[in-house]
């Protein structure tokens, strides 16, 4: 995990930044949130209990677990190995209905924050993402452009990490740089 | 464009998701004896009503779950979301 973003990936202006984020640990977790032998198991390894609606999101210090569907999310970690982590996660799970897969390698995520960050998603982007309607803390999968990406407000700035597929990621960036390019400084944004 | 509520995630844009067709088709028991004509009317054949209809739409680029909905085919309006299994409210029929 310790692969490095690319460091060609940085646009700014005033009111815009995005990024490459380094690769990070994500681990796709599938159970029944009723069964509390499930929910226990998670929380002993992540100290977070898997939120149960739709949008949600819970963060800690070790993990974040971001709600996919009824019975699926996503534990990222930007602090622990992937491997060691899904290795936890199966042990507590042992002998419940759940599964665990390691899928951070599928994945490239894009920090996009600064004031003029809705504008750029509303060029592309289906959800709605103003405050009465998306917070901190809330997580959704989506579509940016012609791809599905899973969008994860960090901050009030607004921040927002987008996750996306690695084989969309050139398509994801060219679409952020190219939407984004009114605000950007220079003609890096061209 | 229309507003779909998925039943898990809530209110989203059309092109989120993708339509699966009339709902509540069963496969017909002891299908392997039916006969071609029974079989066509299972594979082929369905009601296209002018007015309200049951169907199945799939979140593809959200949750991926499948769902049903009544949507009026004239009106395009949605009387209701309902998850997969159960039946349809009473008052959206």
């Amino acid at each position: 995990m310790a692969e490095l973003a690319r460091d060609d990936r940085l646009r700014q202006g005033a009111g815009i930044s995005i990024a490459e984020r380094p690769a990070r640990a994500c681990i796709d977790l599938r159970g029944d949130v009723t069964d509390a032998r499930f929910v226990h198991a998670v929380e002993s390894v992540t100290d977070l209990r898997p939120p149960s609606q739709g949008l949600a999101a819970a963060s800690g210090l070790l993990a974040s677990l971001l709600w996919l569907g009824p019975d699926e999310w996503l534990v990222v970690s930007e602090t622990q190995a992937s491997g060691e982590l899904c290795a936890r996660l199966r042990q507590a799970l042992r002998g419940v209905h759940a599964a665990v897969t390691e899928v951070g390698d599928a994945r490239i995520v894009y920090a996009v924050a600064g004031p003029n960050a809705r504008d750029v998603f509303a060029k592309g982007c289906p959800l709605d993402l103003h405050p009465r309607a998306f917070r901190p803390g809330q997580c959704a999968q989506t579509l940016l452009g012609k791809v599905s990406v899973l969008i994860h407000q960090v901050g009030q700035d607004p921040a927002y990490e987008v996750y996306v597929a690695r084989s969309f990621a050139d398509y994801a960036w060219a679409w952020l740089v190219t939407a984004a390019g009114e605000y950007l400084d220079g003609s890096e944004g061209k | 464009m229309l507003r779909i509520a998925c039943p898990w995630c809530g209110p989203r844009a059309e092109i989120e998701f993708s339509y699966g067709g009339e709902a509540h088709i069963a496969l017909p028991e002891a299908a392997d004896a039916l006969d071609d004509a029974a079989w066509a009317q299972y594979l082929f054949m369905r009601t296209n009503p002018k007015g309200r209809h049951l169907e199945r739409w799939v979140h593809t680029h959200g949750c991926r779950r499948w769902f049903n909905v009544v949507r009026d085919t004239a009106s395009e309006r949605i009387a209701a979301v309902y998850q997969p299994g159960a039946e349809p409210p009473e008052d959206a029929r």
